[in-house]
Order: structure tokens, then sequence, then C-alpha cells
């Protein structure tokens, strides 16, 4: 018995129109009309303190939970004008505590969705040897060991490979690395960043970390307590332009580092070099860093290298806190 | 009455005069005797006993489960029926072979339903713990992916309940096939007809004998639930 997802292929356009969700009983909404637009193959990060209404909003993309009022649409379709099981098959799913089924091996739980979708064996099999390799482990010899027996990093990269198995053009990601270690998250997330940009899907990704919003997202929503929309936008521009001193105190007064992080020195415009070279850093150094760099040396000025250590400019802390100014 | 019931097991009271020294004696066990009659009464004893036991647990499995799995979909029901089957258990059984009898006589029937009555309480309560200790981010998952629930219950809530439904047939395996021995009261069926009869005569032989089989039997299907369950949960072993 096959049948199949909603969605398949190509990434989809993901509109939030006037989204509610209110719970019987409670005076506020959980989730209040948001509205946005997430183009088809951006990652957009829903980021806000707690109660704010992130995962709930996350969640009526895939009706675990229902809107109340409004709609979402995925590709000009209402998710409410499709079938539940097949909505969900058509969209990955990735949470912080992963869920992987514990009486199934790595395979097993790879071929969870194509399985459903009646996809015969060899399919199958070629599937999860391409995702076990895309993700990063070892298609023969992680493929029948048991979750119990993996790391947490190698755990959520199993999450990852069940979440991408029917390729979905929609993936919901909650906090998928939050439960896992700095290293290993920092890993997780350049890894991702990288799948990405191979992959384009269109992403919701939820946080509370506003760091990580920065560095996954191509656009931000910050949600405020009672679920209102507070912002949203590119990191760069939420950074530079707090639009109210909620979003200004929620990223921080070290706003201007943060900001600093998302540019390297390859984007902006370099000094000659002149005189010796004391410090030097690769161009795809990140401007936060190179500041770090200068400041930790008591330098006032740094040269940029290209991939064979040959100098290409200078940077200074001038030029960087012009940056900020732009 | 129930000396009506005890006159009717009478097979195995030993024929003294062809069973040698050690029969006449009644020594503790004798080893010459019990051949001469495995074939005749203990095989088909043990047999008996077996189908008793299966019986009782398949029936008693398939009422739990379906108990279970409405318990899991209803809170509410959980108490009910947690108290039905608490009563069931807490009478003694030869009194509620005693309650039986006048409605199912001395039949197969009235034993099995005292059986599966002892087995209801245990298995339910692991069916239904076994499956609310599926942890909710493996259900949240299921359900994200697009799993319907019928699917989640076979997929995932199932397997994953199997190593304590294992656990509580175990147990109800083992008190079944103890207190199928209790039947012999009311039907002349299994390893506690002789069982009764040794007793009534008195004899060692046939008392050890059967006994020693009812044990051996428990011990065993215990022993083949763990592989069965070793063998399909490979998962559970790391």
């Amino acid at each position: 018995m096959s049948e199949s997802p909603a969605l398949t292929g190509e990434a989809a356009e993901i509109v939030f129109d006037e989204a509610t969700k209110r719970y019987p009983g409670r005076a506020e909404p959980a989730v209040d009309a948001l509205s946005i637009t997430i183009p088809a193959g951006e990652i957009c990060v829903l980021v806000g303190p707690s109660g704010g209404g992130k995962t709930t909003a996350m969640k009526m993309v895939n009706r675990l939970i229902e809107i109340t009022s409004g709609d979402i649409r995925l590709d000009e379709r209402s998710v409410r004008s499709l079938d539940q099981t097949q909505l969900r098959r058509g969209i990955g799913y990735v949470i912080q505590q992963i869920g992987l089924f514990p009486h199934m091996t790595v395979a097993g739980n790879v071929a969870t969705v194509p399985r459903l979708l009646g996809w015969d064996r060899g399919r199958i099999e070629a599937r999860t040897r391409e995702l076990l390799e895309l993700v990063g482990l070892d298609p023969e010899g992680d493929r029948g060991r048991y979750p119990a027996q993996l790391s947490g990093g190698q755990r959520q990269r199993v999450g990852l490979a069940r979440a991408l198995a029917a390729d979905p053009p929609v993936m919901l990601m909650d906090e998928p690395f939050g439960a896992i270690d700095p290293i290993t998250r920092e890993r997780l997330q350049d890894e991702f960043l990288r799948l990405h940009r191979e992959l384009r899907k269109t992403v919701i990704f939820v946080t509370h970390d506003i760091d990580e919003a920065i560095k996954m997202g191509d656009r931000i929503a910050i949600l405020a307590e009672g679920g209102r929309l507070a912002q949203y936008d590119t990191p760069d521009e939420i950074l530079a332009h707090p639009g109210s001193d909620f979003v200004a105190r929620f990223v921080g007064a070290d706003r201007g580092l943060k900001r600093l992080s998302l540019t390297t020195l390859r984007d902006i415009e370099l000094e000659p070099v002149n005189g010796s070279v004391e410090l030097s850093a690769p161009l795809d150094t990140s401007l936060r860093d190179a500041l770090s760099l200068m400041l930790t040396h008591a330098g006032e000025s740094l040269v940029a290298t290209d991939g064979e250590g040959r100098p290409v400019g200078a940077a200074t802390i001038e030029s960087v806190s012009r940056t900020l100014a732009s | 009455m129930s000396g009506a019931v005890l006159a009717q097991s009478g097979p195995v009271i030993p024929e003294f005069g062809g069973g040698g020294d050690c029969v006449r004696q009644n020594r503790t066990f004798c080893w010459g005797w019990f051949s001469d009659h495995w074939g005749d009464t203990f095989r088909p004893a043990l047999i008996q006993h077996v189908e008793l036991t299966l019986i009782a647990v398949a029936i008693g499995f398939a009422i739990a489960l379906v108990a279970a799995l409405v318990a899991h979909r209803r809170g509410w029901f959980e108490t009910p029926f947690t108290l039905f089957a608490g009563v069931l258990y807490t009478i003694p059984s030869l009194a509620l072979f005693q309650l039986l009898v006048p409605i199912t006589g001395l039949t197969v029937t009235t034993a099995e339903i005292a059986l599966v009555s002892y087995t209801l309480l245990i298995l339910f309560r692991n069916i239904l713990t076994g499956l609310r200790g599926v942890p909710p981010d493996v259900r949240e998952a299921a359900r994200g992916m697009g799993l319907s629930e019928r699917q989640i219950l076979w997929r995932v809530e199932l397997p994953l309940a199997t190593p304590a439904i294992v656990a509580g047939l175990r147990v109800a395996v083992v008190t079944v096939i103890s207190l199928a021995t209790v039947a012999a009261f009311v039907v002349d069926k299994g390893l506690g007809g002789p069982i009764v009869a040794a007793i009534a005569a008195p004899f060692n032989t046939a008392f050890l004998a059967a006994g020693g089989l009812a044990v051996a039997l428990a011990l065993t299907c215990d022993a083949l639930l763990v592989l069965a369950q070793r063998a399909f949960t490979p998962w559970a072993r790391s």
C-alpha cells in the first residue's frame, strides 16, 4: 500500500497568513496572527524567549498542532486542505530529543518514510546508503547499529538522514542541536549549512539561542511573549536596526560584535599592506575574530592572506568599525 | 462435594502387587515404577498440562491485550479493569472452582475460566506499562513523520513494549502451570491428577514425579520465553 506524500521535489515557499493558535481557557494566544513569508529554499529561524510560541508556530506547519484561525500555505496549498499523514510525509521533521526508534537499526530508522511510501527494496537500499554518506556516517559499519550504540552527535546525524529520506521540500527543525556538546554542535551546524546549500530545502529552524539563529538563518523571526512577531528580517538587518527595545535587548548589547561575525575579511575593502607584517589571518576569518586578534595582540592592523598564505591587504580596527557604521 | 471430585482422579493409584519393594515400602522415588508409567500416565498428563496452560495464557493474553489497548487510548478504562482483574486475582483458586462448578460443571471450561482470570491482572498491567513506557519523543517523531495511529501502535509502540509484555507472560505462564495442578479438582487433566491421587494414597513416587514435571515444565517455558525475547529484541541488549 503506497500513499504518496502531498509535497515532493523542489523547495516550497511557506506563507504564514495571520496564523493564530489559541488554547481554551487561556487569555493570551500562543501564536498571535503570525504573518511571514519564507521564500523557497531559505532557512527561517524562529527565535525568542520561552513562551513566545516558536515551537507552536512550527508545529502548525505539519499540523501536530492545529491552527485556530488564519492559514499556513506551502506553495499556495493550505496545510488545512491536505491529509494530515500525507502532509507530514512530505515534511522532514527533526526534534531536539531526536526520537529515533530504539528498536530499529540506523538503516531501519532512515527507511521509515520511504517504507511508508511503499518504495521498493532496492530504491530504499540505495537511498539509505546515499543519505548515511551525506550526513557523514559510514554506510557499511553504521547501518546495522542500534540507536543505543551511537553517540549523541551520531544520533542527530541519523535523525537528519531520516528526515531527509523522502527528499521533502520542507524541513522543520526544533532545537535540533540543543542537546549536543558545543564542539559537536558547531560541526553539525556547519555541516547542515553545507548540506542546505546542496539540497535546497525550505527550512524552519527553532532555537532559543540568538547566536545560533544568526549563524543558521537566512531570515530570523523574533517572537515575543504571547506569540507576537517582534521582527522578521535578515540577521544583518536585525542586528543593525533592531525594531524595538525588546529586540535590542534580546539580541544583546554586543549586537555590533555579533554583526561582525556575519562578515569576513573577504567582504570588506582592504587597505594596501605597508610596513612589517605582525598579524595575519586568512580571508574567510570573520571580522569579529579579526578584531579579537587585533585586540588580543594590541595591534592596530592585520594582514589578510589568501589560500596560499600570500598577503592580500590590510584591515584595521578603524576599517572594521566603519563596516558597522554603514 | 470436593470428596466426589477427588474420587474421580483414580487412574494412577499404584499397583502395589507389581511394583516391587520400592513401591511397597513407598520409598522416596522409584525409577522403575516411574518409567513403567511414563507412557500411560505422566506423558499424557504432561501434554494435557501444556494444553491447559497454552489455552489459558492465549485467551488471557488476548483479553488483556484488547483491554490494555483500550486503556492506552482511553485512560479512564484502566481503573475499572484493574479492579475487575484484581478481584479475580485475589479469589482463592479453590473457591473460584467451587463458584464456577454450579454454572459450568466439572469441565475443562471451568478450569480454563479460573486459569484465565489469574493471568489478566499481570498481563494487563505489563502490556499497559510497556505501551506507556514508549518515550514521548519517539511517539512525537513517529507522528511528525506521518505514521498513522495504527502504524504507530504496530510499528513502534508494541515492538517497544515487547520486553514488558514478555516479562508479564513469564509470570503468567509460571503461575498458570502451577495453578493448573489444582484444576485436577474439577477435571482429571494435567499433572494435578497424579498429584491429587498420590496425596490421597499416599505414594511418594507419583507425587514427586508429577510435581517435578510441573516444576520442570515451568522452568522450561520460562527459559523459552527468555530466549524468544532475546531473539526478538536484539536492540534491548545493547
